[in-house]
């Protein structure tokens, strides 16, 4: 491992007061984004597209597991702005490690819905190549997947390519060990690694009060020495800033930097679960005034950015998307159950090729 | 042929495996400078380099799920856990990612990777120093499991794990470190999927691996005063088990004893004991019995005498094998 750095000014990694901020709930501009500069806005008009495919993506998902089509949906509803910022700072060298909620975030990266919905839909625990997407798989374990981000980013440093990569967190995750020991070891070997906490309040029913006593999770890279910057996770232009600004940092060889995105989850953990029980509806309601596509719609609007027939043209784009998604997943898939001893060893043993035998010989009893 | 420990033959065999292969790195706590705390990484860092034998920050968890981004980044890592009870907290990356990996991408994205791990008892270790944690990790799919029970085999064994296309779990017999042996490095030994006889005979077969295979050796001498002619197979990989090697001498034997430290209830031998019975049940003349730690927490040093598997204690296993008073004969 590469020796470790001179040791950093702490003042340096130390991450803004109050969360950087270009736009205000009400869309006007304001100034609370010292040394950060606005994204172009041909940047912003991509990403509000993008938000907004990314919300109708979500409430399509949503409505795909009330009739039975995915087993399972984390909605990220409220955190679109987070969604699609980090995955239009990454190039296409660049890795995305996504948690099981990041799935909005993969299709701003580019990955076919449906592929992006296998593991929802009980098809298969990944349903695209890692590798020729540069998207690991998506994470269910907490902050397990932010030690790998470290190790590739390492692993592809080292190997001279001119990647970074982003692991993506949730509020609760960076309560798990796993994510102070990735902290620990991207600062000490330098490696290019952006961690994005997107703290939506909850893990769960577990609100963030309870979660940590820290000022802001962002606060947690200071001890490890990595650079850290808290951000409003409803303004897309500052998040698109602030990780835009953090990938490059990673990309010119400074280290790992850590970013925590205040945000909201205005659905559920899951559609499994019943948020009323631990979550007042008036909060629910603010955050619902804070909305990260009506936000930047607005400010983009207003500032002539973007047009009124954009926005329709757009919105019918999303539509149609959605109704790709819903035709995509209302064929049956057609799943070879002899496909489950493939991929457990690189060769089969004894012991799997018995038991295919066996699975075999049962399916063609059935049939 | 050189005369080596099984400490040294390891120490070549990842130096080999460096020499060979630009993408073989060791990595753990204290493998750099110190050359590990067992010394089987000495001298790497400086003949090789930082770069392919470096010290990590002290964090089980994060060194195994940091080689696993090694390996996605096309690395062939090599990592140490320095004893068998510290790699618990590296538990969650081994059993969620380093095994499923290659499952969970459906073959796109494979980890080949090394997880070495000091294990087992008999040097006199305090709490948390000597666990035989084998069968934890040869219960989860996708991993190997492989123990030498010799220096030849520690030399083997590694270059194969290194080389394996899936990830393996390495345990290393603490007690056998500084056994030495005539160690040859033609590697032209059975694959690491096969277990060995080591001693044929005809009466019974001992099924031993990693410490105890040396035991095994030593009780199947001392039973030829009790005429017993015993065979001692060595299993070496524990996962993938080689029913083959295993059957084929129970079959000719008629008596199988199986023998290892960790605690005997839900262990690794029970796994032996049914297999060998589902495939030699109408050769058996006995059942097939096991001779286990015992079923407590590792004790400590000074009591760790009756944990371990001994010589007499096999020894009354195999009188037991004389069932309704049949005569000791060689099987068909």
């Amino acid at each position: 491992m590469v020796v470790a750095m001179p040791r950093k000014n702490p003042a340096e990694l130390l991450p803004s007061a109050t969360p950087v901020r270009f736009v205000a709930e009400d869309a006007s501009a304001v100034d609370e984004h010292d040394g950060y500069a606005e994204p172009p806005g041909d940047r912003l008009r991509k990403a509000y597209r993008l938000m907004v495919i990314g919300r109708r993506f979500d409430t399509q998902a949503t409505a795909l597991t009330k009739q039975g089509r995915l087993a399972v949906y984390p909605s990220s509803s409220g955190q679109e702005a987070c969604q699609i910022g980090c995955a239009m700072a990454l190039g296409p060298a660049d890795w995305l490690f996504p948690t099981y909620r990041d799935s909005v975030a993969l299709v701003a990266r580019g990955v076919a819905a449906p592929e992006v919905l296998t593991l929802l839909r009980g098809d298969a625990h990944c349903g695209y190549d890692p590798a020729a997407v540069r998207v690991a798989p998506q994470c269910t374990p907490l902050a397990t997947q932010t030690l790998h981000a470290t190790g590739l980013a390492y692993a592809l440093r080292r190997r001279g390519e001119d990647a970074v990569v982003m692991a993506l967190a949730g509020d609760g995750a960076t309560s798990e060990g796993d994510f102070h020991e990735a902290l620990n070891f991207a600062a000490v070997c330098d490696a290019p690694v952006v961690f994005f906490v997107q703290n939506n309040g909850y893990a769960i029913s577990v609100p963030l009060e309870k979660q940590t006593a820290a000022p802001a999770l962002a606060y947690k890279g200071i001890g490890y020495g990595v650079r850290s910057e808290q951000v409003d996770g409803n303004d897309a232009v500052a998040v698109l800033s602030v990780l835009d600004a953090a990938v490059a940092y990673a990309r010119a060889g400074h280290g790992p930097v850590l970013v925590e995105a205040h945000t909201y989850r205005i659905d559920a953990h899951t559609n499994a679960d019943d948020a009323s029980r631990y979550r007042d509806p008036a909060e629910v309601q603010r955050w619902r005034a804070a909305d990260p596509v009506r936000r930047l719609e607005k400010h983009l609007l207003e500032r002539e950015l973007l047009s009124a027939e954009e926005v329709e043209r757009f919105r019918a784009d999303a539509e149609q998307y959605a109704a790709d998604v819903r035709a995509a997943l209302n064929t049956e898939p057609s799943l070879d159950p002899l496909s489950l001893f493939d991929n457990v060893y690189a060769r089969p043993t004894r012991l799997l090729t018995a038991q295919r035998a066996q699975v075999a010989a049962e399916l063609k009893e059935e049939s | 042929m050189t005369q080596l420990s099984m400490a040294q033959a390891l120490n070549a065999a990842l130096r080999d495996a460096v020499k060979d292969d630009d993408r073989v790195v060791i990595l753990g706590e204290d493998v750099g400078a110190l050359g590990g705390v067992f010394r089987i990484t000495d001298g790497i860092a400086a003949d090789f380099g930082d770069d392919r034998c470096f010290d990590t920050p002290l964090a089980e968890s994060g060194i195994v799920g940091f080689a696993v981004g090694m390996a996605m980044g096309g690395f062939r890592p090599v990592v140490e856990l320095q004893f068998d009870a510290f790699a618990y907290p590296a538990f969650e990356q081994i059993t969620s990612h380093v095994a499923k990996m290659r499952n969970r991408t459906r073959g796109a994205v494979a980890l080949p990777m090394v997880i070495r791990i000091p294990y087992a008892g008999g040097i006199g270790g305090v709490e948390h120093h000597c666990d035989s944690s084998e069968a934890f990790y040869t219960h989860t799919p996708g991993l190997r499991v492989v123990t030498p029970g010799s220096a030849q085999d520690a030399y083997d064994l590694l270059r194969d794990a290194i080389d394996s296309a899936d990830p393996v779990v390495f345990m290393e017999p603490k007690n056998r470190y500084w056994t030495k042996e005539s160690v040859s490095f033609s590697r032209d030994s059975a694959p690491m999927d096969q277990a060995v006889v080591r001693r044929p005979g005809r009466d019974v077969t001992l099924i031993a691996y990693g410490p105890m295979v040396a035991t095994a050796l030593e009780t199947a001498e001392a039973a030829t005063a009790e005429g017993w002619d015993v065979e001692v197979v060595d299993l070496r990989s524990l996962s993938p088990f080689d029913d083959v090697t295993v059957s084929a001498s129970v079959r000719r034997t008629g008596r199988a004893v199986v023998v290892h430290e960790a605690a005997g209830f839900g262990g690794y031998g029970a796994e032996i004991v049914a297999r060998v019975t589902e495939q030699c049940f109408h050769y058996l003349h006995a059942p097939v019995l096991r001779v286990t730690g015992l079923d407590i927490p590792y004790p400590p040093p000074k009591l760790e005498r009756h944990q371990l598997p001994h010589v007499d204690r096999i020894l009354d296993t195999i009188a037991r094998l004389q069932w309704q008073d049949q005569p000791v004969v060689a099987s068909a």
